[in-house]
């Protein structure tokens, strides 16, 4: 398993990998925004959660295709699913290595980024948690969705049809939290319900994955 | 520990393409499958790996001792040869991956990205992620494609190798390698084209 983690990180971090596409496209969502939104400032402080946990959410789908179909095209999912390692504690792993490289820089990146759409100052702690606390959810959902799709001939859009509608309620908490946190206002009941999902995606969607997985190397 | 396959049914894209296969393998045996194209050798190695569930019959002995050798290699083309290997080898809990190297001829190549290997190289890499496994039963499809002769005798001897060592082996070639094997010829097994038993799930997508 830690064989694996340590792949795929170093398959990342490698050229071709992708690691780093999501966090420049998170950028550049951000940079936007206010080109197209205007330069008011109260206003840009006010949508800010909101375009921060949207852009993070868009970031993350940015590499999901690639998460199984590199593996799927050169055999190595054959040879993982008859290894004796769990195919569902396989995936998890993967879900892992994908929050890693993906989830956790936006995380990171996050508060920077909030500077430039005058995100308030109570916002910044709390736009971190909500990020940290919401992001493996992304991935896990991401793995399912892969799992789903693998083998399916640019499967990438399908993929992103799949999975937007499954992120709805991590945006849904995820953005409110961020938002009651930036206007000053208690933050616990969305943080909860969104720890509650990850959580939750975390235990159940291996499992999904795995098996919609088996269904799809037939 | 004999694998054992018993009046197996096994079916591509819903269409049963075999029926009634039989087969047994003591260890330290290898069976070569014969047959043309399309004839269902793939598709009864993936069954016997576990890949997919047969529509009936029964496969006894494969649970866990099987290594598959696919068309494809494995190979991550952005890790080298030996990163490739070790991490094969980690996975399947081994550690040593000098035997492998030697045996297909890979210690020059140890330290090249896989992606700049030749067609040559990277099956004989593949081949040596079979080694590293450490499984008792290999399934190898079509193992010496784009291999040259040196190469073929190489892999040879790591099966004749494997086979010495108790290990056993069932091979869909269509070369003759020189190896003390049964042959099962799968034309007699081919199913009714017209024999509709699994109904597919694939009309849906």
């Amino acid at each position: 398993m830690i064989a694996l983690l340590l792949r795929d990180l170093r398959l990342a971090l490698r050229a071709g990998g992708g690691f780093g596409l999501g966090l420049a496209f998170f950028l550049i969502l951000t940079v936007l925004v206010p080109f197209s939104v205007g330069p008011q400032s109260t206003l840009l402080g006010t949508i800010a959660p909101g375009i921060l946990w949207l852009g993070a959410l868009l970031a993350c789908l940015l590499s999901l295709d690639r998460l199984l179909a590199l593996d799927f095209e050169d055999g190595s999912l054959d040879v993982l699913a008859t290894a004796p390692i769990p195919l569902e504690g396989a995936l998890a792993v993967k879900g892992l290595a994908h929050w890693i490289t993906t989830g956790l820089p936006l995380v990171v990146a996050a508060p920077a980024l909030g500077v430039l759409l005058n995100l308030p100052g109570a916002g910044y702690g709390w736009l971190v948690v909500s990020l940290l606390l919401g992001t493996p959810a992304l991935s896990m959902i991401g793995v399912f969705g892969a799992a789903l799709t693998v083998g399916i001939k640019r499967g990438g859009l399908l993929l992103s049809l799949l999975v937007l509608p499954l992120y709805v309620p991590t945006l849904i908490f995820g953005a409110e939290a961020a938002r009651r946190g930036a206007a000053g206002l208690d933050p616990a009941t969305p943080l909860l319900m969104l720890t509650g999902l990850s959580l939750g995606c975390i235990a159940l969607l291996p499992f999904a994955a795995s098996a919609a997985l088996r269904m799809n190397l037939r | 520990m004999t694998l054992l396959v018993q009046n197996l049914t096994v079916a591509r894209g819903g269409v049963p393409v075999l029926t009634g296969v039989t087969l047994r393998l003591d260890a330290g045996k290898a069976l070569i499958l014969r047959g043309p194209n399309g004839a269902g050798k793939t598709t009864l190695l993936r069954t016997i790996a576990g890949l997919q569930p047969p529509l009936r019959g029964t496969i006894d002995g494969a649970e866990d001792r099987v290594a598959y050798g696919a068309h494809a290699d494995g190979l991550k083309a952005m890790l080298s040869v030996s990163e490739n290997l070790r991490f094969w080898a980690r996975v399947y809990g081994e550690h040593d991956i000098t035997a492998a190297l030697a045996a297909y001829a890979l210690e020059p190549l140890r330290d090249r990205l896989a992606g700049t290997l030749s067609a040559g190289q990277k099956r004989r890499a593949g081949l040596a992620r079979l080694m590293v496994t450490q499984r008792p039963v290999w399934l190898l499809d079509e193992p010496t494609v784009s291999l040259d002769t040196d190469a073929v005798a190489m892999f040879a001897g790591a099966v004749d190798a494997h086979l010495a060592g108790g290990g056993s082996a069932i091979l869909a070639t269509h070369i003759d390698l020189g190896l003390q094997a049964e042959t099962l010829d799968l034309t007699p097994y081919r199913a009714a084209p017209d024999a509709r038993h699994g109904a597919s799930d694939e009309a849906f997508l």
